[in-house]
């Protein structure tokens, strides 16, 4: 299995999974390489994705898996400049590698979580069904009536360096509960120990950055999360916005995973 | 204003069905650059119905390509958001915008929609409204925000006359090119938009409805239809006279995320040599033009290797009567199965389905049979010209049967003219002989067999053999339904119908006249939206709004209309003529067939649009 190193940016961070599958087939049919398709009734071809990723999360640090056919012989160096002219936009070949490391080696995450306070929380919209995106926070939205936007919450009033601090000391606690929608309903979760290394920063008045060095499998610490422990601990430091980004990928040894 | 959409966009996605399908950037969508490529006539070409559906249609697909090939042109597509996207973007604000720039669709020159399905009319009023755009034709002035359309439905485009400025009729390879110019030209003159119109109607094809009154009877029906401003008493379709030589989009948008049709589309043919009476299609779409199966094969592989599909489909209304069949699919198939391309062929007919056609199929995938009988008794198949007999469909699924083929979907009406119980009983007996020729043919019974039956309510459509016929009762239609059903009882076999309600409007706004305009309007103030989509159709909606108007729907449904009454399409010129249409009601009535145009032409009219004027089908 040879394998490829890309990103999902941009508009194609709203392809689900079987999206970027599909996607991927066809961008290799198109740069004139074929895959090898599985035997049996209805042959697939193949290709997987190492860490599939949340619909609406953005990442520079994709992986996917595939084997040519065997007459299609062409060298790994090539392949990205096969596939980058056929992608659509947002999805970019960074590299590629003849062989890479066994999936079962990937043990950390590292993400950026952008949480974004603009408004007043007398507006903040539910968001429809948590199913339909990753997103397990409510998201708000800017109104277009200024009138509305105007209006200033009373919480408004913690001050951009309490509510960083206040965030430093939520991550830093023993345990951090959060409810996850599982397959038979919500379960709970504890994200502390699914932690390696976590840091606040202030970016500016309305933006605060998290980053996150978590467990990339068994379980995945989804970056998301965070967002849904600030939900449950903190209410007044609610962002009104969260975007998250997957930044790169390590082995146990904090090797960079390829 | 495209970065407050942006930055609006990434916060209402997270919380909307498919977010992928509000975005473009997909491979092949063309982005020009508003400078750099002097681009002085910017198309917004709106689709009123949902992503999925829209990106699976050719005509959008070839209209696309063509716009976009014209220097200083730049097309975009929009389409109809899904409810709970609407919500989102009308809670925040933002304004329906094009996928390719994400600019308002306000901003554009001209709005053209592609409309093929009744139950989409009101998502054009959504559409526009969400662009901010005023919605009737009389309310928009000046030269920006011409709103055209065109599709299968502009064959009568009377209940969306109030709305759109023109319509351009008939495929629009050819025209469009010609009314974009025209746009073009009146802009750079600064003409009024009177000035235009005038202009725009002497371009073949091309109606503005406002060009005409429609003068009413006491009793209800047309008295008169009066042309104005000296525009033409008939507007001809435009057809593409050559099709080997008309643009085809080998070089097409893939989209991101799954829509209906996912896979190439090869357009055989136009036009259909059957002539069902009840076929819309198959009548407006005449004169029959088939593809040479050297362009067709040199189109399947330029169009597979561009976009990397791994699928394709050989479409048409009725792809085994393309002449070239064989050696098409005798080449199309050897490419394929090299490649793990899946090809199939829908609207197989079971008169012509050979087993070697089956077999070659096979070789790259099985996939369901389908026929569509449409009627249970031979009579009743001649009377509506469908001319396949039982022995046909039971020869077929025997070979079918014996080829490993376990699943077979049938496609009927109910309501059709003068049917009788013992032709709705009549279906039942055809699948019971169906199910005991799997029984006696089948290779493998251990997997069984499921046989699905799918009724649809006969929907009386203008330029038909039956445009002039009534409608039966939703009760009635329902009552055959249940009696259908008691004559059905097999584990093996799938009974479903199409709703009532639903068809009755359909009926409604496909004979509509001006006059519904209102109608529509006054269902979408109520709400109605997604009409055609089970999720978001409301009956209630359309009874109020029916009542608000005054209408009463049984003046489009089931009185049916005068052979001697002005029809509201009666300016519309799509070939076929009436005479032949009147005659075939008759022969309908006798129960007797019309041969195919293969078989010696039945003088449809439909060649005066040639320039040879014959026909070669
Ligand atoms: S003119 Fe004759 S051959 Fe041509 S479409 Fe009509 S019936 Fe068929």
């Amino acid at each position: 299995m040879s394998r490829l190193l890309f990103t999902k940016e941009g508009p194609a961070v709203w392809m689900s999974h079987l999206d970027l599958m599909r996607t991927l087939q066809r961008a290799f049919r198109r740069g004139g390489l074929m895959l090898k398709h599985s035997q049996g009734y209805s042959p697939h071809p193949e290709l997987s994705i190492v860490l599939p990723l949340s619909v609406g999360v953005s990442s520079v640090c994709e992986l996917a898996d595939f084997e040519l056919e065997p007459d299609c012989s062409v060298p790994v160096g090539e392949i990205a400049a096969r596939l980058n002219p056929v992608l659509p936009a947002g999805i970019r070949v960074l590299d590629c590698f003849e062989q890479g490391k066994k999936a079962g080696k990937l043990a950390f995450l590292r993400s950026e979580l952008r949480l974004t306070y603009d408004q007043a929380t007398g507006n903040r919209q539910q968001a429809t069904d948590p199913s339909v995106a990753a997103h397990s926070v409510r998201h708000a939205v800017p109104r277009s009536d200024e009138a509305e936007g105007e209006r200033i919450s009373p919480l408004a009033s913690l001050g951009r360096n309490d509510r960083v601090e206040a965030l430093r000391e939520l991550f830093a606690r023993p345990s951090l509960i959060v409810e996850k929608h599982g397959k038979n309903g919500p379960v709970e979760l504890d994200l502390s120990p699914m932690i390696r290394s976590l840091s606040v920063s202030s970016q500016n008045g309305r933006e605060i950055m998290i980053e996150v060095l978590g467990c990339a499998q068994n379980p995945t610490l989804n970056p998301l999360l965070l967002a849904a422990a600030i939900e449950r601990y903190l209410p007044e430091c609610r962002p009104d916005f969260v975007q998250c980004r997957r930044i790169e990928v390590y082995d146990a040894e904090m090797q960079v995973f390829r | 204003m495209k970065k407050r959409i942006d930055e609006a966009l990434e916060r209402i996605l997270p919380n909307v069905q498919k977010p992928a399908r509000y975005v473009g950037g997909e491979y092949n969508q063309t982005v020009k650059d508003l400078q750099a490529d002097s681009i002085d006539l910017r198309v917004a070409f709106c689709f009123p119905d949902t992503y999925e559906i829209g990106m699976s249609n050719l005509g959008i697909r070839i209209l696309y390509g063509i716009m976009n090939q014209m220097p200083g042109v730049w097309c975009e597509r929009v389409f109809t958001p899904w409810g709970d996207m609407e919500e989102a973007m009308r809670q925040v604000g933002v304004p329906l915008y094009a996928l390719e720039s994400h600019d308002p669709v306000k901003d554009f020159d001209m709005i053209a929609f592609s409309v093929g399905y009744e139950m989409s009319y009101t998502n054009i009023l959504t559409m526009l409204d969400l662009a901010g755009v005023p919605l009737h034709a009389a309310d928009r002035e000046g030269l920006h925000n011409i709103v055209f359309a065109g599709g299968a439905c502009t064959y009568n485009p009377e209940p969306l006359a109030d709305f759109f400025d023109f319509f351009s009729l008939g495929e629009g390879e050819q025209s469009t090119v010609e009314i974009l110019e025209c746009y073009r030209a009146a802009k750079q003159a600064g003409l009024s938009k009177a000035a235009f119109l005038e202009n725009v109607s002497k371009i073949p094809g091309v109606y503005v409805p406002s060009f005409y009154e429609h003068r009413y009877n006491p009793d209800g029906t047309l008295a008169e239809i009066v042309p104005l401003h000296g525009a033409p008493a008939k507007v001809t379709k435009r057809i593409v006279q050559d099709l080997d030589k008309a643009y085809y989009p080998t070089k097409t948008i893939v989209a991101s995320t799954e829509i209906v049709h996912d896979r190439m589309n090869l357009e055989v043919m136009r036009g259909c040599i059957r002539g069902c009476r009840f076929c819309q299609a198959g009548y407006t779409y005449r004169p029959v033009r088939p593809r040479l199966p050297e362009t067709l094969f040199d189109q399947a592989v330029a169009s597979l290797e561009d976009s990397g599909c791994h699928e394709i489909t050989l479409s048409s209304l009725s792809t085994s009567d393309y002449r070239y069949l064989e050696p098409l699919t005798d080449r199309l198939t050897d490419y394929c199965a090299a490649r793990k391309i899946n090809l199939s062929v829908p609207s197989l007919r079971a008169d012509n389905f050979s087993r070697e056609l089956m077999l070659k199929l096979q070789k790259v995938r099985k996939s369901g049979l389908t026929f569509a009988p449409e009627a249970g008794t031979q009579r009743l198949r001649d009377a509506i010209n469908k001319n396949v007999t039982e022995e046909d469909i039971l020869k077929t699924c025997e070979i079918a049967f014996a080829g490993g083929w376990n699943n077979v979907k049938l496609y009927f009406m109910l309501g059709l003219p003068t049917e009788t119980d013992e032709d709705v009983i009549g279906i039942g007996d055809l699948v019971y002989k169906i199910y005991n020729t799997w029984k006696a043919c089948a290779s493998n019974k251990k997997r069984g067999v499921r046989i699905h039956v799918a009724v649809a309510f006969f929907v009386p459509k203008p330029f038909t053999g039956f445009q002039w016929e009534q409608q039966t009762t939703p009760e009635e239609y329902l009552r055959r339904c249940r009696l259908l059903k008691e004559h059905l009882n097999n584990k093996s076999v799938e009974f479903n119908y199409h709703e009532a309600k639903l068809s009755e409007l359909e009926a409604v706004l496909a004979r509509g006249d001006r006059r519904l305009g209102a109608l529509l309007e006054a269902a979408w103030r109520k709400g109605a939206k997604l009409d055609g989509w089970m999720e978001y159709f409301d009956y209630d909606k359309w009874i109020a709004a029916l009542e608000e108007c005054g209408i009463d729907r049984s003046f489009y449904t089931t009185r049916g209309f005068g052979l001697d009454e002005v029809l509201p399409w009666d300016t519309i010129d799509p070939g076929v003529t009436k005479r032949f249409l009147l005659r075939e009601r008759e022969r309908a009535y006798r129960s007797e067939i019309t041969p195919d145009c293969r078989h010696g032409c039945a003088g449809c009219g439909a060649n005066r649009l040639l320039d040879c004027g014959v026909c070669d089908p």
